[in-house]
């Protein structure tokens, strides 16, 4: 059946019709949605997983048990999950195993712009790479046949632009018979030295194979259009060459990125007279091709920064731009803002007033270092808020340590920072941990954590209690505040900085886009009491701005959470009669 | 070889990926080859957003740049001149006339441009303004922008309305449907 999907959706359909039986991922932007669309399989077991470590090892117990499994993370989760991919390319696999990573050229949504490419290379395994929804379903299916021909993990890359991209893909039926049985086999599955040693020459032969493979597999196609140019390209900037060039160029599409044919390359060469890489991020091909003896053209055209284009291609070949007017007067950049009524708000608030020293951490808490709060000193990634403040103010002394937070979310804890909280309890640095408790994962679009007592689809599961499990790493003094609360948010800041031993403030209230948070009524501003001081402006709602000298409120937008009414001195701040 | 290019442009949260997705589904259900191209994730928290749709024959980037939409539709005055000149000489915007300061305004860094509208108008720029969220409200929402946005785009395309409403209702869940079609009738209307 045809449909319209995203890259994302479609790789779980092809998950879904390989006959996937597990499915363990953390979310990531841009991979999301793939183990949410999973999730609607009711024949996948599905799973958020604490991180992308967990995850991969849950996928490898599954595929170890004989059972077809898949792990999904963005390109940064990727170096979280870095220990067990480098082995199980020793160990290789029982059912097909395969490795979902989306890479975020022009970090839209990332820290980095990290070229996941490299860890195929590095691990050498093979890695697929769709340039569309229909090959994300189709390179999804058959990299499980890849996998256990090749007994061998999977990555299969998509950067995302084709992850959040809708194309029409063709949709067909599930494999029931992908089932295999368990053998115990120490020699391929525990690598100790002695066997891991009798392992690597595997490797290095399935590599080999792996090389010869390529040079004809159904991943990789040439289309000839003519000998004056020819283009070498995967993944999304494929869509952008035939977008320039249609049928007027000819094309080397390579579907398997890792390892890279020898022969289907010089032989493509050596049919055209002049030979362009065309690939986002590094010269990964173009490397290859250098290597190989290939002369190529490819990064001394094309940048190793940010996303391509269409018009990335054209100007890179000289073909002028389409002409276009803009509007000359400046036009004020929009930058993402933490939402009416956030949560986080009010303790950034406080924060920022006591001009405490902040180690920030990812997810929707980050926006905390926008202006007007400015409240973060340092983003790093996941957990490193809680692990850098110790090192912070182990360098830094007594003081430091009255002076500084780290403030991480209640899945991020989760993900890594549980480890740096038994790290400041160990060895002992009188450090203050903010746990932003907003009771669901913000940033990537709502999913379930171990905290919030849900599962994947939605069904009751184990709920981490973050009080007791602060306790029984070995923190004794652990506190909860209502963000919504500036009082009490700097009554327990101000007491816990003071304090003469580690101690944790669990920020908690749920994100306010959660359906169950029901909104109260918008506040509006008595324009009479109104003295256009401004303060109120401080907190950087969106909902509130300065029209004539006086406070606005967009009622559209306010959610009544009450903390500009706690920072006006002229009560001007009045509930919205319904 | 003709492809459509539209753009739907707004602030995060305004509803841009409904609107993507019934324009996704007429599409399909009409027949042609469709792209449509949306971001996730941090950019959604209120910052500025961007959806494309691209649409005919065959369709191969999900992008449009500069000088390449044929459409622009958008949620809100500033992010309409912020987009601009992504038109084609001779498209149009459809936008609303709806303002929402972007955190720079809202903190003095900076001024909105309020007649922003007329300087595009000025450059020879096809503005088609309509207070859509007036009209949202009187459908029984603020949050249909979207669909009547949709609505009054429609006017500038030879589906039939009923394809529309058609698509509407395999796009919203069903609860919303009468809404919606309400609101996308106020939008053609208008």
């Amino acid at each position: 059946m045809k449909q319209l999907q995203i890259g994302n959706a479609a790789v779980a359909r092809g998950l879904y019709e390989a006959g996937v039986g597990v499915v363990s991922s953390y979310p990531g932007t841009p991979s999301t949605e793939i183990t949410e669309s999973a999730a609607k399989y009711d024949e996948i077991y599905c799973e958020w997983a604490p991180n992308e470590k967990v995850a991969m090892e849950v996928a490898f117990g599954a595929s170890l048990r004989g059972v077809r499994s898949a792990c999904c993370m963005k390109h940064v989760g990727l170096n979280v999950a870095a220990d067990p991919l480098f082995t199980m390319s020793y160990t290789g696999v029982n059912a097909g195993l395969v490795i979902c990573v989306a890479d975020d050229p022009g970090m839209f949504s990332s820290q980095n712009e990290q070229d996941s490419r490299h860890y195929a290379v590095a691990a050498k395994v093979p890695m697929l790479e769709p340039s569309d929804s229909d090959e994300c379903l189709r390179f999804a299916r058959e990299a499980f046949t890849l996998s256990e021909t090749f007994d061998t993990p999977v990555l299969f890359r998509v950067c995302m632009r084709t992850a959040h991209s809708q194309s029409i893909v063709d949709t067909g039926d599930r494999t029931t018979d992908a089932a295999k049985s368990y053998e115990k086999n120490g020699a391929k599955y525990i690598m100790m030295p002695g066997n891991a040693k009798k392992r690597h020459p595997v490797v290095e032969e399935r590599t080999a194979r792996l090389t010869e493979y390529a040079e004809n597999c159904p991943f990789n196609r040439v289309e000839m259009g003519g000998t004056k140019l020819g283009i070498i390209t995967a993944g999304t900037s494929y869509q952008y060459v035939k977008e320039v060039f249609g049928d007027t160029v000819s094309v080397l599409k390579l579907g398997l990125v890792n390892p890279l044919p020898v022969d289907l390359i010089r032989d493509f060469a050596a049919k055209v007279d002049r030979v362009v890489v065309i690939e986002e991020l590094d010269g990964v091909i173009e490397n290859h091709c250098n290597a190989i003896g290939v002369k190529v053209e490819g990064k001394s055209l094309f940048s190793p920064i940010g996303e391509y284009t269409q018009e990335t291609v054209r100007r890179a070949f000289g073909i002028p731009e389409a002409p276009s007017v803009a509007a000359d007067t400046p036009i004020p950049v929009r930058p993402p803002v933490m939402c009416a009524g956030c949560p986080h708000r009010g303790l950034y608030y406080v924060l920022a007033k006591n001009k405490v020293t902040v180690l920030g951490d990812i997810g929707c808490y980050t926006l905390g270092a926008q202006p007007p709060l400015s409240a973060v000193d340092s983003v790093l990634c996941m957990g490193a808020s809680v692990s850098g403040i110790h090192g912070f103010n182990k360098a830094g002394g007594a003081e430091t340590e009255g002076k500084t937070v780290a403030v991480i979310g209640d899945s991020t804890f989760m993900h890594s920072g549980i480890t740096g909280l038994v790290n400041i309890a160990y060895n002992g640095s009188n450090s203050t941990v903010i746990i932003l408790d907003n009771s669901i994962t913000g940033m990537t679009g709502h999913q379930q954590n171990p905290t919030t007592g849900y599962n994947i689809k939605g069904d009751p599961a184990g709920k981490i209690d973050l009080e007791t499990l602060c306790h029984a790493v070995g923190i004794n003094r652990v506190r909860v505040v209502d963000p919504y609360d500036l009082d009490a948010c700097d009554k327990a800041l101000k007491e816990e900085l003071a304090a003469d031993e580690p101690s944790v403030i669990i920020s908690r209230r749920p994100c306010m886009l959660l359906k169950y948070v029901k909104p109260k009524s918008p506040v509006h501003v008595n324009a009479d009491k109104c003295r256009g001081c401004k303060s109120c402006m401080r907190i950087g709602c969106p909902a509130i701005s300065m029209k004539k000298g006086k406070a606005v409120i967009d009622h559209t937008q306010c959610v009544g959470c009450d903390v500009c009414r706690q920072l006006c001195k002229f009560d001007a701040m009045e509930s919205e009669v319904r | 070889m003709s492809v459509t290019s539209l753009m739907i442009v707004g602030v995060g949260g305004q509803g841009s990926l409904l609107a993507s997705k019934l324009l996704g589904r007429l599409l399909l259900n009409e027949g042609y080859d469709v792209k449509v191209s949306e971001v996730h994730g941090m950019s959604q928290r209120g910052g500025s957003v961007e959806t494309y749709v691209r649409f005919g024959d065959k369709v191969f980037s999900p992008i449009i740049v500069k000088g390449e939409a044929d459409f622009i539709v958008s949620f809100e005055k500033l992010e309409a001149a912020r987009y601009a000149s992504c038109l084609k000489a001779g498209g149009t915007i459809v936008v609303n006339t709806q303002q929402i300061d972007p955190m720079p305004v809202i903190t003095g860094a900076a001024a909105y441009p309020e007649d922003i509208l007329d300087e595009l108008t000025a450059k020879g720029i096809k503005v088609d303004a309509i207070n859509a969220l007036a009209l949202a409200e009187k459908a029984g929402s603020s949050k249909a922008v979207n669909i009547v946005l949709m609505g009054r785009l429609s006017r500038c395309f030879d589906i039939p309305t009923e394809k529309w409403l058609a698509a509407i209702e395999q796009s919203v869940a069903p609860k919303f449907v009468e809404m919606n079609k309400k609101a996308f009738l106020l939008g053609y209307n208008s």
